[in-house]
């Protein structure tokens, strides 16, 4: 039961191979052996929504996945979006609305945001404020985090050509430390 | 916390995920969405010896039409049905649209319909769709032997099911439309587990009800149909504030629900009996 398994696992479209034991959860996973510590960890029973990632493209809880499970699967996390020089537009409009406090819900918001966004371009404000009630956030009233989300969508929609979608960072931008 | 130890085995198909479950015995348990098993696993709820993983089989993620039916796969998410309204036409609406009731979208991308029904939680939207409407649920079980099982046999008590444990939930067939069906709930929060909720199934002639079924989640063990709710739809009447009130005041007149910390027994009684009206208004103006 204390078995490794090598596993290769697609993290912002690079392959890591690692060795883990089963029960190693895909949060751990990413942040303790690949050392991609944007995504937080909170409850780990899938209520505060700290460790939203993206698999496949929809946002799911890296808490409620072991590391085994994710294999083969397009796995997207923060530190996909931009960097602290060069935030993406989301990230941007964090900022701009004080959509943080303390910064350590942030994460799992962005990536809640970045999936629901690629999926419903054109959600109402009603919809965000329902999207969002999957994560927790002690600081902020959420308020600021719908109005940071309905501006990001609203500038999506405006600029098509550009922005539609999800937003790809250039290769390099990443400042996160990689495993050695 | 971190779950105990346990060994992994991913299934190819369902056969092979049956042939693990057999060599395995009785403390290896499936993983598909792992929305409710690996919470528990993480509050050492659960401490199965050997996780079987089936979210890989394809052949169980499908949404059919089968005559005046539909036949849903064990590993379609809820966010699948939710997204798929315009395809399940107006027969199958109610179940996309209970799915806003389910988690939230980080939940719905990931867990599944059957391991919903399989974990057979008392306020389960699933449980209660398939009670309501008169599911059969299809199992495999080793050397390809299949059944059938309705919903009303399905669930035994709190996440109890008569699913054997080395049988795999495999699809759910919902035999007929159900045009004018409604789905709500009450939870703290949205998102929650339901305190109480509540479905109804009206045959409606026009303005007139003709019959229908009330099933009620979160006052019993189980999802449970409420007959004495259903009397009151049977003899029927206008479709309005009159019979709605009337069949209402009859499910939770038949209810002996549970207290705890969500809420004492004569508070989910009267829920249950505004969860009824309030169903019965949205299945009516479906």
């Amino acid at each position: 039961m204390t078995d490794q398994y090598l596993v290769t696992l697609t993290v912002n479209g690079e392959d890591h191979e690692l060795l883990v034991t089963a029960r190693r959860t895909l949060v751990d996973a990413l942040r303790h052996d690949l050392h991609l510590t944007g995504t937080h960890v909170g409850c780990e029973h899938g209520v505060c929504g700290a460790c939203t990632i993206l698999v496949d493209g929809a946002p799911a809880r890296a808490c409620l996945m072991f590391a085994v499970q994710a294999e083969g699967r397009d796995l997207r996390t923060v530190e996909s979006l931009g960097s602290p020089d060069s935030p993406n537009d989301l990230q941007r409009a964090f900022s701009e609305h004080h959509a943080l406090q303390c910064g350590f819900c942030t994460p799992g918001f962005l990536m809640l945001a970045e999936g629901f966004l690629a999926s419903r371009p054109r959600a109402t404000k009603a919809e965000i404020r329902e999207a969002v009630s999957a994560n927790l956030c002690r600081c902020t009233g959420y308020q600021t985090i719908v109005e940071a989300v309905d501006d990001c969508a609203s500038r999506r929609r405006c600029a098509p050509d550009t922005t539609e979608g999800e937003a790809t960072p250039e290769p390099g931008q990443n400042d996160t430390p990689r495993p050695a | 916390m971190k779950p105990a130890a346990f060994s992994y085995h991913r299934a190819r198909d369902v056969d092979g995920a049956s042939e693990l479950l057999s060599q395995l015995g009785g403390d290896a348990k499936l993983v598909a969405g792992g929305q409710s098993l690996v919470p528990m696993m993480n509050f050492r709820l659960a401490r199965p010896r050997h996780l079987v993983d089936i979210a890989r089989l394809d052949e169980l993620s499908h949404i059919t039409p089968d005559g005046a039916g539909l036949r849903i796969g064990a590993l379609t998410t809820h966010h699948t049905v939710e997204t798929a309204k315009a395809r399940l036409g107006g027969g199958f609406a109610v179940l996309s649209d209970a799915m806003s009731w389910v988690g939230h979208v980080p939940i719905r991308s990931m867990g599944t319909v059957g391991g919903s029904l399989a974990h057979a939680d008392a306020t389960a939207e699933w449980c209660l769709l398939a009670v309501l409407l008169d599911a059969t649920v299809t199992v495999r079980g080793p050397d390809r032997a299949e059944r059938t099982i309705d919903a009303a046999d399905l669930f035994l008590g709190f996440y109890t099911t008569t699913v054997e444990p080395d049988e795999i939930l495999t699809e759910v067939i919902f035999p007929r439309p159900a045009p004018h069906a409604a789905l709500t709930e009450f939870a703290q929060r949205h998102g929650d587990f339901a305190t109480v909720a509540a479905a109804v199934d009206l045959d409606l002639d026009g303005g007139t009800v003709r019959g229908g079924r009330v099933a009620l989640g979160g006052v019993a063990p189980v999802p449970v149909r409420v007959s004495a709710a259903e009397e009151v739809l049977r003899r029927g009447g206008p479709a309005g504030p009159e019979l709605f009130a009337e069949c209402a005041t009859a499910a939770a007149s038949a209810i002996d629900p549970p207290a705890d910390a969500d809420g004492s027994a004569e508070y989910r009684t009267n829920l249950a009996r505004t969860l009824v009206t309030r169903a019965c208004e949205e299945a009516a103006h479906r």
